[in-house]
């Protein structure tokens, strides 16, 4: 059974079939980047273009990789040197790269819904790259796929997220893909940034870091965002990282497997210590070794054909 | 639907005397078997590659390397056909540089997979050859391609289906043409 849409817009659309089918195809991809001529030609001749509305090194680098490994020809817009300057609207830049004749755009924009209106006018395939605090569903694939390698499946796994859940597109992708696969989500923040009724998406709020690090197969810490609100939420980065960071001391509550997860980039001292980003559990490269595996699968299931 | 005609054309023993057979002639071909690896193509090929490993190590003694290929990536039709293929794992634990690979596949027909595994074998670096095996050899080839070992040649017509069951994968040892 192939992906129902043209478009990967958000994870709340997938079915629990159309995320394992990227899951498993991400599986057989990850082997090609271990190879000496790190390609295929599957996707010779399509053209894929990266339009970010907002600043990534991550997201944007591993799927210009994941289009190369690929064949495909990879275009990337950053918006600080294109029209968008000039003060051409999001629709009008969309039809004028449809106008090109692309295969697939992956967009990163800062206003929730962006890629929607993209992927309603163009007949070219849209991924969404994140827009504002909705969705990041390539980021919560490969947060599944990460976990499902070392756990050998999700169901049934105590997974925590912990930070800034309001204003998360990370968490909410995620909680929507983990509660997908049966996972028992507990999500964890200073009270200012956790969403009044964020139960109703299906998750338990933790009344203390110590619940919320307790029992969890898997603890993933969010990001302070420092260019978004974040910073107003909370009176200092020093009382957040003592109240809601993750260091070696709060580990030692933490089952003996526990894997710990962040999307990146890290604050390092802020909502994660250096001792545990660089330590043991921590998974954080390899989330970014297995966003090229899931990136191409996707790419080959969206315009593989 | 039309009416179907089934008929089995080959039963166990065949299948396992052609596999013996093949057997010997690589070994005969590759004297030493210094060097030699085996990969078989997904599905029956690899099916296949396992059966002539264990017969080639009853024969001479030698262990052989075994890789499993999946051509996926590299099909000619993925435009073309209606159902996109699901893509399985290409395994491959060894460096083919240098090596004599004896690419095998149950069916050899226009000779579009056996393109498609060259491609992708050679991606993966440079053997010293490749030879091909293949259970049953049914003609109406589109490329220039030919087969080393093969078990039985099969006059078809393009109308037909040939399919290669294995205990392996299906519960039986048998092949069956089928006209459509």
């Amino acid at each position: 059974m192939p992906l129902q849409s043209k478009d990967l817009l958000t994870i709340e659309q997938l079915s629990v079939d159309e995320i394992n089918l990227i899951l498993d195809t991400a599986d057989s991809m990850k082997e090609i980047s271990t190879r000496d001529i790190k390609k295929v030609p599957t996707l010779r001749g399509k053209t894929i273009i990266n339009l970010f509305y907002e600043p990534s090194t991550r997201t944007r680098t591993s799927f210009e990789i994941a289009g190369k490994r690929l064949s495909a020809d990879v275009v990337n817009i950053s918006t600080s040197s294109s029209s968008v300057v000039k003060g051409e609207t999001l629709k009008d830049t969309g039809r004028n790269l449809q106008a090109m004749n692309p295969d697939l755009v992956v967009i990163r924009h800062s206003v929730a819904g962006a890629p929607k209106i993209l992927a309603d006018s163009l007949s070219a395939s849209i991924i969404n790259a994140g827009d504002g605090a909705h969705e990041h569903p390539t980021q919560a694939l490969l947060d599944a796929f990460t976990i499902r390698e070392k756990k050998g499946s999700i169901k049934g796994l105590k997974v925590a997220i912990i930070g800034d859940i309001a204003h998360s597109r990370v968490a909410r992708s995620n909680i929507h893909a983990l509660n997908k696969l049966g996972a028992e989500v507990v999500i964890y923040g200073p009270f200012t940034m956790i969403p009044p009724f964020i139960e109703r998406m299906g998750v338990k709020v933790a009344r203390s870091m110590d619940e919320a690090i307790k029992d969890m197969d898997v603890i993933m810490m969010l990001r302070i965002q420092m260019e978004r609100q974040s910073r107003f939420l909370f009176p200092s980065l020093r009382e957040y990282s003592i109240f809601f960071g993750l260091n070696l001391d709060r580990l030692k509550d933490a089952k003996e497997d526990v894997l710990i997860m962040h999307p990146g980039p890290i604050n390092r001292g802020v909502e994660i210590s250096p001792e545990v980003a660089d330590g043991p559990y921590a998974l954080i490269l390899e989330q970014v070794t297995n966003g090229v595996a899931v990136r191409m699968a996707l790419l080959y299931l969206l315009i593989g054909k | 639907m039309e009416e179907r005609k089934r008929k089995s054309i080959q039963n166990p023993e065949e299948i396992e005397k052609s596999l013996q057979r093949i057997a010997h002639e690589i070994l005969e071909k590759n004297k030493s078997g210094k060097d030699l690896v085996l990969i078989g193509i997904r599905r029956r090929g690899v099916t296949l590659a396992k059966r002539l490993s264990s017969k080639i190590k009853e024969i001479a003694g030698i262990e052989v390397p075994m890789g499993v290929l999946d051509i996926t990536l590299y099909r000619d039709d993925l435009s073309e056909i209606a159902s996109q293929p699901v893509l399985r794992k290409t395994e491959v634990p060894f460096s083919v540089k240098n090596k004599k690979v004896i690419l095998i596949d149950d069916v050899l027909y226009t000779g579009r997979t056996i393109r498609a595994a060259l491609d992708a074998i050679i991606d993966l670096g440079r053997p010293r050859f490749i030879q091909l095996a293949v259970l049953l050899d049914r003609g109406h080839r589109e490329l220039p391609i030919r087969a080393d070992y093969v078990g039985k040649n099969v006059p078809t017509s393009q109308r037909e289906m040939i399919e290669v069951r294995l205990v392996e994968d299906d519960g039986i040892d048998e092949v069956i043409i089928q006209e459509v």
